[in-house]
């Protein structure tokens, strides 16, 4: 069935409501409200999510923004805690003690600190168990429910808490870490990097295969975050935009080991356009830094250019030629 | 008729598990708790059981994979010891604030550093206000029993807590001991199935569990878990009750040994009571009055009841299998001289730390602690109330 | 007593267990319009129902009706961030200071 954006916000339900308190403008909830768009309707859903903005800003006792089943344990360990959740049904249905009619599907959620570094070993367990569930990491590229602290998704340079640019220290000294990668290392069946930008139809697509692929799946959606980034909080379209535009943030999915770029910019913008509206990248354009956009520009080419060589290297054709 | 076995600790507690049949068992290997999952993924293997056993990567995902799975709906298992449950701990708290029932072998083992892998209750002790309820074990049986009474304590809807029965590492886990098991049929009848009220598999009611709790509100959980630890003391009397009609093993708080009529005594855990019920009887036949009081029920805490059974006697020692590091008392004694505070008892009392990692504890020990009694009560002198029993000193 | 009406004089007595929540969703009952210090203003008559604002609104603050055409904001939620007005092609929303 084609995407058909209007249609899919018509006719299927919200699973993630109004009145949470995720700040104003903020990338996720849009992302996050359209990945479980992409459920069946008529299936149940159990969702897990790491201690993170995503936690502490929607489900406030007494109110919880999320219509589906929803559990949070602690910050390291939502895929641990899924694992769990899959791991009953898959007995309890086995045994004859749930109904067997009815499907449940399993979503953890973790942001790029829960994922990318104190849940990465959760994570890696409940992925190479081969549980029937997604993990959905939010990339904001810092620790943003804390006050902006680095992680190791944090760019190269990025000004933040605990990566102040000072006058010896110029930002993040560390490139970023490639946690897509790390995830189709466990060759699991299918591994995506998404984004909500112009009519969601990457994000939804892969979000609909990720779920509706048996065994253990992820997807890594850039989810920027106004008051980190440091950009005019209505930007958060453009600035997405400007992530795959540069290639800061390629979409692709990996299906069974075969590479597939989702989207190839028609004009492969300056890592500049997406720099330049944060503050976090501020001194990066002060006279005597252009050595860091240089160094960030290699970064970006050498890693779209991989990309586009292991695209080629798993194609189809290729792959027979083997 | 129950079935005479002959069973190490450690069988004995994967027997209960596999008869007790769980939905989940997640775990990981630690020594030397490490063979119960090992005994019971080869039921898993074997198909005797409908268990989904998760082998995860580490003692925190075992925990929050329990938890997931408890919050799902299923019943859910685990064992281990020491710093396993150590890095469990952040999850040993999340399991009892949101009340769900997960039972645990704990089979005891000295915390590290430095690392060491015999037995002490260091890793039981740290966990002693996490909000578990918490059996010691004197043997395989008591290991076995302990568990099967587990479920009908946590899953009472007066109590909804985690339960954690704690043995000997090695001393129990590891020996092999006669033991009386019952038939399948009368453990699956006794435990009964798990129908808990709220589940997230319910897909007719999906419910969120685990919130950001503010300070509106935070304070009135803690104090609804505080009230279910209070519960338990009643439904654990009951089910032991109900369990000593099916078995004829009687269990209560705590086992009073020759305690009666007893001028002096001993209170400590699990297989130290062995040894010292052996000593008592040693001194019963030279017409010394020693008896011993053996702490089953350590949390929830039976604090008059055991001030109750302490009070007629003339000098007491407690034995802490786990020194507190808190330049005063081991974490039994501070409970116990507590409790005798609040009620009003003044009778001597000693603490000493002993059998700190794997130390042997022998019952010529055992017999120098009475005599060290007898000697309270002659001279009426207590001294240093903080010892130590088996360490070397200059 | 149900969960929407705990409050900071509930007994502890009355709170569901654990913290649990057994209305998914119920978040809708806690509005969060307050915090806007601009508003969007729909202008239906530039309004292509393009459906671009449609999903880009953290607050799901944009009603959409079968019809699959969009009606004014829901402002019970709106929190005032202008992604939906930076979005539109046509101009259709314009922010506007609140109080003003």
């Amino acid at each position: 069935m084609p995407y058909n954006l209007k249609e899919i916000i018509a006719e299927k339900p919200v699973r993630f409501t109004a009145g949470h308190r995720m700040c104003a403008g903020c990338g996720c909830p849009p992302a996050m409200r359209m990945i479980l768009r992409a459920l069946h309707p008529e299936d149940h859903a159990v969702v897990s999510v790491a201690t993170g903005c995503m936690e502490v800003s929607t489900f406030i006792y007494p109110y919880t923004s999320w219509t589906d089943s929803f559990i949070h344990t602690a910050f390291e360990c939502s895929a641990a805690t899924m694992s769990g959740v899959e791991a009953a049904y898959q007995s309890m249905k086995k045994q004859g003690k749930l109904p067997q009619d009815k499907n449940t599907k399993f979503l953890a959620f973790g942001g790029d600190g829960g994922t990318y570094d104190i849940g990465l070993q959760s994570l890696s367990g409940a992925m190479e168990r081969g549980h029937d569930m997604v993990y959905v990491c939010y990339d904001n590229g810092a620790y943003m429910n804390t006050g902006i602290q680095r992680s190791s998704a944090t760019p190269h340079f990025a000004d933040t808490t605990t990566s102040p640019a000072g006058k010896v220290i110029p930002g993040k000294m560390q490139p970023r870490k490639d946690l897509t990668e790390i995830l189709e290392a466990h060759h699991l069946p299918y591994v995506a990097q998404t984004i909500g930008v112009n009519n969601f139809k990457d994000l939804y697509e892969k979000a609909e295969k990720a779920i509706y692929t048996e065994g253990p799946t992820f997807l890594n959606v850039l989810a920027p975050c106004p008051r980190g980034w440091g950009y005019p909080t209505d930007m958060l379209m453009q600035i997405n935009k400007l992530a795959i535009d540069t290639c800061y943030w390629p979409l692709y999915e990996i299906e069974n080991g075969v590479y597939k770029i989702t989207y190839k910019p028609a004009k492969k913008l300056p890592i500049e356009e997406f720099l330049k509206p944060q503050k976090r990248f501020k001194h990066l354009f002060q006279p005597g830094n252009e050595w860091m956009i240089e160094a960030f520009q290699k970064e970006v080419d050498d890693r779209w250019e991989k990309l586009l060589q292991l695209e080629k290297a798993t194609s189809e054709p290729n792959a027979e030629a083997k | 008729m129950s079935i005479r076995e002959r069973l190490s600790g450690n069988e004995a507690a994967a027997t209960a598990m596999k008869q007790i049949n769980p939905d989940v068992v997640a775990a990981f290997p630690i020594t030397p708790s490490t063979e119960i999952p090992q005994y019971f993924s080869t039921f898993v293997s074997n198909g005797t059981v409908d268990t989904n056993f998760v082998a995860v990567e580490s003692e925190h995902s075992a925990m929050s994979a329990c938890i997931g799975a408890e919050a799902a709906g299923a019943r859910a298992m685990t064992a281990t010891s020491a710093n396993g449950l150590s890095l469990m701990w952040e999850m040993i708290y999340i399991a009892s604030s949101l009340r769900l029932p997960i039972v645990m072998s704990l089979v005891n083992r000295a915390v590290s550093g430095p690392l060491n892998i015999h037995c002490d209750h260091s890793d039981a002790m740290g966990v002693r206000d996490s909000g578990w309820i918490m059996l010691f074990s004197e043997n395989n049986q008591e290991a076995y029993d302990n568990l099967l009474m587990a479920h009908r304590i946590a899953e009472h809807k007066d109590v909804l807590l985690p339960l954690m029965v704690c043995q000997d590492g090695f001393i129990t886990s590891h020996s092999i001991e006669n033991i009386e098991l019952l038939e399948d049929d009368k453990v699956k009848e006794f435990v009964g199935t798990y129908k808990p009220e709220h589940y997230l598999l319910n897909s007719e009611e999906p419910i969120a569990v685990g919130p950001l709790d503010v300070q509106a509100y935070l304070f009135e959980h803690k104090r609804q878990q505080a009230e279910a630890m209070r519960n338990a003391k009643k439904v654990i009397l009951e089910v032991s009750k109900e369990f000593e009609k099916l078995t004829g093993r009687s269990y209560s708080f705590f086992e009073e040994y020759r305690l009666e009529d007893a001028e002096i005594a001993i209170v400590c855990m699990n297989s130290t009571a062995g040894t010292t019920k052996f000593v008592v009887d040693a001194l019963r036949n030279q017409g010394i009055k020693a008896g011993l009081l053996k702490v089953r029920v350590f949390r929830p805490f039976p604090a008059e009841e055991i001030a109750s059974a302490l009070s007629h006697l003339k000098a007491v020692a407690v034995l802490d299998k786990a020194d507190s590091l808190n330049a005063a008392g081991g974490a039994l004694y501070e409970d116990i001289t507590s409790a005798m505070y609040i009620a009003q008892k003044q009778v001597p009392m000693i603490n000493y730390v002993y059998g700190i990692g794997g130390r042997d504890t022998t019952s010529k020990e055992i017999e120098s602690v009475y005599t060290d009694l007898q000697k309270i009560v002659s001279t009426g002198k207590l001294e240093n109330p903080y010892r130590y029993l088996g360490v070397r000193s200059k | 007593m149900t969960e929407d009406n705990y409050n900071k004089n509930t007994p502890w007595q009355d709170l569901t267990p654990g913290g649990d929540i057994y209305t998914a969703g119920n978040a809708m009952e806690f509005k969060t319009g307050d915090w806007r210090s601009v508003r969007p203003v729909f202008l239906s008559e530039k309004c292509k129902q393009c459906g671009l604002c449609f999903p880009v609104c953290p607050d799901n603050a944009i009603p959409v009706g079968k019809d699959q055409k969009r009606t004014d904001f829901n402002y019970d939620y709106c929190k005032g961030c202008g992604v939906c007005a930076k979005t539109c092609p046509f101009g259709a929303i314009e922010m506007k200071e609140e109080g003003v």
